[in-house]
């Protein structure tokens, strides 16, 4: 909500012309959401600070966002919108000082192009990844940076530091420069946006980046960030980045970010995905998919059912496949039965996608010759399995069932996997491979199936394959 | 004299007769107008024309479809078409035997020349000469096959057409005219001794005949025997078992339903070839030894045996192997063999046993069903099946159950009499398991409750629910009770304020009530304690078997601890205290559900409090401090900052409050050590919903004792007050207490009827009020500004109150359905609906 800029060159309240705001009166401008309000606490000679400060309405706040923003409801009253220099600050400094951002200043033209010592204050910055964030950021700009981590509650020092830091920018730059520089990389620390990004969006990081984006090494992370990790914009803006200043096209080559997020199947196992030891060439999950469909293939499975089928993805290379006369998928997400209609509408031989649970007996879930549950158990509580080997083994009961699940013991080979951890924040539970033998020996003592183990993945001789899969057969 | 027409009255009657014979005529005279279903009818309603031929299939389509539904649900029907051509009879039956129902013929012989004659008369029937006579060759040429394809064929001609008087035929099976009480035995198996020890403990007398054998017994509290078949076979004395029963049944102080072990030594005896195996030898050796009449009437009394029975209105079924509910009462040769044998899978296990088909785990019948025929350790309620053959024979015990009183009375076999082929315990799928169906969920449209009706529950609410429900909350077992939510009271107009008590004592006075109890309102997170004794009674009462003694949940249904050590050690400190306080006796229960409120805040909410409460204060004093600053700068200087400066001035004293109004809820634990649990509810135990048979007062005594009892200070009171709503001085004492509560940091009370309620279904289960200071949290720090309250004073209480109705009801018939001893599907639903209504759009913050 505040942003200050000071600077000390003489006479330093030139300050006011560059800014086209005039140091001896507060000008208020009302914006969407608020009121920005600019005043000068000192405006000598020596030394001139503008203050910037946005004054947001929290009802109107409410009123210019999309009913789908994500915290629309419990979030509504209690944010911290008002009080952070997010994104609403960087609207506001657009739309306040639009001049000056464009390095335009009739009465001082050489002022604005000189590079003038500025020190830039901003008190609670939103700032993930911390005041090493903030300085990765600012200090390849030129910047001097001091950010100062805010406590989440002094008298709960357990709880430690906030997201917030408050920054301190000191330097020697053009004052547009600085501004433009503030305006891309608010939000881009903050990652999040107060409204919904459209085409245009590339616009604008293109014209406030001119001059400085382009060079910087960050450029890749701050792109992604600013346009918030949606694929299309992103690799459209670094497209036109790498056109349009000769940069290295080294960027476009960014591990794309999976933007289906964590779902019932698994499919985002973030160690997997995140830095696995020895970095395969085909990454595990598409060695997990050529498994489970290496194995249907061997048991001459006619018809599929596609058990957590998250979004889809076995399930649309099920459905490509000729092999099978029929598959279905289901899972428990809406939203993941949603994306996966949607990614094999028209498939002929698809019979229906639908939401279901592995807890409840289901009809639906029958019918098929072979079930497929790939990266689902570990997602289910333990005291719940029984309920699911009933369902599936006993209730479904397809001639072949494929169940895949992480190897526990090849954890040890995750990087920046504690040990112990888990490789997705919503397991419930990995299981060494004895573990899985012996919950597998029960199914089928209980449902009558024969099982045969299959690792996926590049095995280790001591820990075994980072995927374990099981092929029942009844 | 007068013919007596003896017609199944659950079944199909197909008349039969050429046009003009009178059948409708007949119809009309003998049967309600809904019970017959005419082709002339169903023609009508196709073409609007009840003489189109060309509407001829369609019409049969929709009589049959009518049909089909008819004979499902139970109702006799009438079929009043010519049925001449045994094609179209054919059909018919073909649907009576898919529901498997009885049928009969009635054909009415009238000469072709008067149905003619009546044809003629009738100015809608001019389909020409030659068509009755047609009809009337096609009626004689299929009379004789008539007999062949109907259980029963009346004929009638002349006279006898309009004299002719019906007699309805119940099925042999339906005996709901029988109301018990009733003592259903399970398979004896030829053990005479461990059955008269039975018989005694269960309070009958046994009768004895001239040569001191057990020839009868009768309760004297005129209960009635009912065994579940399998009376014979492998055991020391079938003979003995068989005389006992025999004598019981000939006196009407027992029934019996065929056993498929009596069904073989039938055939047996019958000199029909049948391997002789699994105890079949025994017997055959045994009745060997009795003389020639006891054997003819031992043959005469199985052969007598019908495959179940229903009792008592239609809320009891035996049947030996258990029954599924489409057929209830029905007569059909595969009804008969799923009686007796139970519904094979065709499979056979290591044993060689056959894989029987898990029926009960799928059955959602409302009448209790009773069975025997596998052999189960203990009996064990299925969705409202029982199966009482703890395998007697084989050294178990010889099992019976009371009705309607559900209890289970059992005595020890003397010794194990049959060496069993499986183990006893060991059969993975002897013991069932009630798991869930989607369609219990899903599909369902909503839940009949006591106190509302039907609370119906949209789709897209059921389906958010399933997935939570699947992927977070516990065993369905344990989540016995979801709490419903509650509406506050009306907006306050008491300046500074948004709630206040004026509001909530004024709602309940207006809506007739008296009383009202005042119970403070913890700032916690909202906590169902279910506490069992013991691993046994964890088992009995729930079907839990982990060997896990309770559950500690939140109000989605989600274990409150992930580490089960943690909840184990919580459940033993509500336990001891329990104990301690006497409740367990006191109450006559095993087990326990709580509701109640676990402290601190922060224990459960943490990552909420770290991502939106902590970090909007941490923010909110780091910006405002130094803006502050800032305009006091600029003021100084001379600039005018209109009202900005005073304004963020007090704004960030409020963020100062905000501050300490989350804070005031949270504090460092370890282990258990800073958690609180504060019980307000003792929502049910063993046979009584306490929750609704209880008013809050004694809950809070209750609440108090266990506070009390509880050494290892977790369980924290609730402070609470009465107050009178005649009384001005008793609301001002309440509305001082809130005061002084809410000033010293408390969340708020919540307010609730006491006393008799008034008939008004809108009358809320209670209202929350909650402190001017406790509300910064929800509505933000700046929410006292007088241009924010005036803004949020319009918002709008109508949804949430009719949503707290609703869940109470729901939460209500959940308990009601938890102590009726109900199946698991029928508890599950009304818990899942509370979730699924907590997934409409209500605005949170109320």
């Amino acid at each position: 909500m505040l942003l200050t800029i000071t600077t000390t060159r003489h006479p330093a309240d030139d300050l006011g012309f560059l800014l086209h705001k005039h140091p001896a009166r507060m000008q208020s401008f009302e914006q969407s959401f608020g009121t920005a309000h600019v005043f000068y606490p000192e405006a000598g000679p020596e030394r001139c600070t503008a203050a910037l400060m946005l004054d947001v309405d929290p009802v109107r706040l409410v009123r210019t966002r999309g009913r789908n923003t994500p915290d629309f409801s419990l979030g509504q009253y209690v944010n911290d919108r008002p009080y952070a220099a997010s994104s609403l600050l960087a609207s506001a400094m657009a739309n306040v000082f639009r001049t000056a951002m464009r390095g335009r200043c009739d009465s001082r033209p050489d002022l604005a192009d000189t590079e003038i010592p500025l020190t830039v204050t901003l008190p609670a910055l939103p700032c993930r990844g911390g005041p090493a964030q903030a300085e990765r950021f600012f200090a390849p700009l030129g910047w001097r940076v001091d950010a100062r981590a805010v406590p989440l509650d002094e008298a709960f020092p357990s709880w430690g530091d906030s997201r917030y830091v408050s920054l301190t920018l000191t330097g020697e730059l053009r004052l547009a420069d600085a501004l433009n520089q503030l305006y891309v990389l608010l939000p881009v620390l903050d990652e999040s946006k107060h409204y919904w990004l459209a085409p245009d969006e590339v616009d604008k990081l293109i014209r406030a980046g001119g001059g400085w984006l382009a060079a910087h090494p960050e450029r890749g992370a701050i792109t992604r960030r600013y346009l918030s990790n949606k694929r299309g914009l992103v690799r459209a803006a670094l497209g036109r980045l790498a056109g349009v200043d000769q940069a290295p096209d080294e960027a476009l080559s960014q591990p794309e970010i999976d933007d289906e997020g964590p779902d019932a199947a698994g499919t985002a196992d973030t160690a997997e995905t995140a830095g696995a030891a020895p970095e395969p060439r085909t990454p595990l999950a598409e060695l997990r998919v050529r498994a489970v469909l290496a194995a249907l293939h061997e048991e001459g499975a006619s018809s599929v059912i596609d058990l957590g089928c998250g979004s889809g993805r076995l399930l649309a290379r099920l459905a490509d496949d000729a092999a099978f006369t029929e598959v279905s998928g289901a899972d428990v997400s809406y939203r993941a039965v949603e994306i996966a209609r949607r990614r094999t509408a028209g498939a002929r031989r698809v019979r229906e996608v639908f939401q279901g649970a592995l807890t409840y007996a289901d009809a639906r879930f029958g019918d098929h010759d072979a079930a497929v549950l790939m990266e689902v158990v570990e997602h289910i509580d333990p005291p719940r399995l029984g309920a699911v080997a009933r369902v599936v083994f006993g209730g479904a009961r397809p001639r072949v069932v494929v169940v895949t699940t992480p190897n526990a013991e090849y954890n040890v080979h995750y990087e920046g996997l504690a040990p112990g951890a888990m490789r997705h924040p919503d397991h419930r539970f990995e299981w060494t491979r004895a573990e899985f033998g012996a919950w597998a020996d029960g199914v089928c003592a209980a449902h009558g199936y024969r099982v045969r183990y299959v690792p996926v993945g590049d095995a280790d001789p001591a820990a075994g394959a980072p995927t374990q899969m099981g092929v029942f057969v009844r | 004299m007068t013919r007596e027409l003896r017609i199944p009255a659950t079944g199909l009657v197909v008349l039969v007769g050429v046009s003009g014979s009178g059948k409708s005529h007949f119809a009309r005279r003998h049967f309600l107008p809904s019970q017959v279903i005419s082709s002339d009818y169903c023609r009508a309603v196709v073409s609007d024309d009840e003489n189109d031929q060309s509407a001829t299939g369609d019409a049969f389509a929709l009589l049959h479809h009518i049909v089909g539904i008819r004979l499902r649900r139970g109702l006799l029907t009438v079929v009043d078409a010519t049925n001449v051509q045994p094609r179209s009879r054919e059909s018919l039956l073909h649907v009576a035997k898919e529901h498997d129902v009885l049928s009969a013929a009635i054909v009415l012989d009238v000469p072709p020349e008067v149905a003619a004659e009546r044809n003629r008369t009738r100015p809608d029937r001019d389909f020409g000469d030659h068509v009755v006579p047609r009809q009337h060759r096609e009626l004689r040429r299929g009379m004789r096959s008539l007999h062949r394809e109907f259980k029963r064929v009346h004929v009638l001609a002349g006279d006898d057409i309009d004299t002719a008087v019906l007699v309805r035929e119940r099925p042999w099976n339906d005996r709901r005219d029988l109301t018990g009480p009733f003592d259903v035995i399970g398979d004896v198996h030829g053990c005479r001794a461990e059955l008269e020890d039975l018989l005694g403990d269960l309070g009958y007398e046994i009768e004895h005949d001239a040569e001191g054998r057990a020839a009868g017994a009768h309760h004297p509290g005129g209960r009635t025997a009912v065994f579940v078949g399998d009376l014979v076979d492998r055991g020391p004395d079938t003979p003995g078992v068989l005389r006992l029963a025999m004598g019981m049944v000939a006196a009407g102080d027992a029934l019996c339903v065929s056993g498929n072990h009596e069904a073989k030594l039938l055939k047996a005896l019958a000199g029909r070839k049948v391997r002789v195996a699994h105890g079949l030898a025994e017997s055959l050796e045994q009745l060997a030894a009795e003389d020639a009449a006891f054997r003819d009437a031992a043959r005469a009394f199985m052969d007598g045996l019908i495959s179940h029975y229903v009792l008592d209105g239609g809320r009891l079924v035996v049947a030996h192997a258990g029954l599924k509910e489409s057929y209830h009462g029905r007569t059909s040769g595969r009804v008969r063999s799923f009686a007796l044998y139970g519904d094979t899978t065709g499979e056979t296990d290591e044993y060689g046993l056959p894989v029987r088909y898990p029926w009960a785990r799928e059955y959602r019948g409302a009448a209790m069903v009773v069975y025997g025929h596998t052999p189960v350790p203990d009996t064990e309620w299925i969705n409202n099946t029982l199966c009482l053959d703890t395998g007697v024979v084989f050294g178990g015990k010889l099992s019976a159950l009371r009705y309607p009183e559900r209890e289970i009375v059992a005595v020890p076999a003397r010794r194990q009499w049959y060496e069993p082929t499986r183990p006893l315990a060991a059969a993975p799928d002897a013991r069932d398991i009630d798991d869930l169906k989607i369609d219990d969920v899903l599909d369902a449209g909503g839940v009949e409750t006591a106190l509302l009706g039907r609370v119906t529950v949209r789709e897209e609410n059921a389906l958010a629910a399933l997935e939570v429900m699947s992927r977070f909350a516990i065993d369905p077992r344990w989540l016995a009770y979801l709490p419903p939510t509650m509406a506050p009271a009306a907006t306050s107009k008491e300046e500074g304020y948004l709630e206040h008590p004026a509001e909530a004592l004024a709602a309940y006075r207006d809506a007739g009530v008296r009383r009202v109890i005042c119970e403070e309102k913890h700032m916690g997170s909202r906590a169902i304690t279910v506490v069992c004794r013991d691993a046994a009674t964890a088992e009995s009462a729930f079907g839990v078997r982990d060997g896990s003694t309770g559950a500690l949940y939140t109000r989605t249904g989600r274990a409150f601890f992930r580490d089960p050590a943690r909840t184990a050690a919580v459940l033993d400190r509500v336990r001891d205290a329990v104990g301690a306080a006497g409740l367990w006796d006191e109450l006559d229960t095993g087990w326990l559900v709580l509701d109640g409120e676990l402290l601190p805040w922060s224990v459960k909410a943490m990552d909420l409090i770290r991502g939106q409460y902590a970090a909007t204060g941490a923010a909110a004093r780091a910006a405002l401090p130094a803006a502050s600053e800032a305009l006091a700068r600029a003021a100084a200087r001379g600039v005018d900052v209109g009202g900005l400066g005073e304004r963020t001035e007090r704004r960030a004293a409020n963020a100062g409050l905000f501050r300490d109004a989350y804070a005031r809820y949270c504090w460092d634990v370890d282990g258990l050590d800073g958690i609180a649990l504060a019980p307000f509810q003792v929502l049910a135990g063993n046979g009584h919903a306490w929750a609704t048979e209880r008013d809050h007062v004694w809950h809070m005594e209750v609440a108090e004792r266990l506070a009390a009892a509880d050494a290892s200070g977790l369980i924290r009171p609730t402070a609470w007050r009465t107050a009178d709503l005649d009384s001005p001085d008793s609301e001002k004492a309440v509305t001082e207490w809130w005061e002084k509560c809410t000033a010293e940091g408390g969340e708020g009370m919540v307010v609730k009827p006491l006393g008799p309620l008034p008939d008004d279904r809108r009358v809320q289960p209670g209202l929350k009020c909650r402190g001017r200071e406790y509300l910064r949290i929800i509505y933000g720090p700046d929410y006292t500004e007088p241009a924010h309250l005036d803004r949020l004073r319009a918002r709008s209480l109508g949804r949430k109150r009719s949503l707290a109705t609703r869940e109470h009801a729901l939460g209500v018939e959940a308990l009601h359905r938890l102590v009726g001893g109900e199946p698991l599907w029928r508890r599950h639903q009304a818990v899942f609906a509370v979730l699924a209504l907590e997934s409409e759009p209500v605005d949170p913050r109320l």
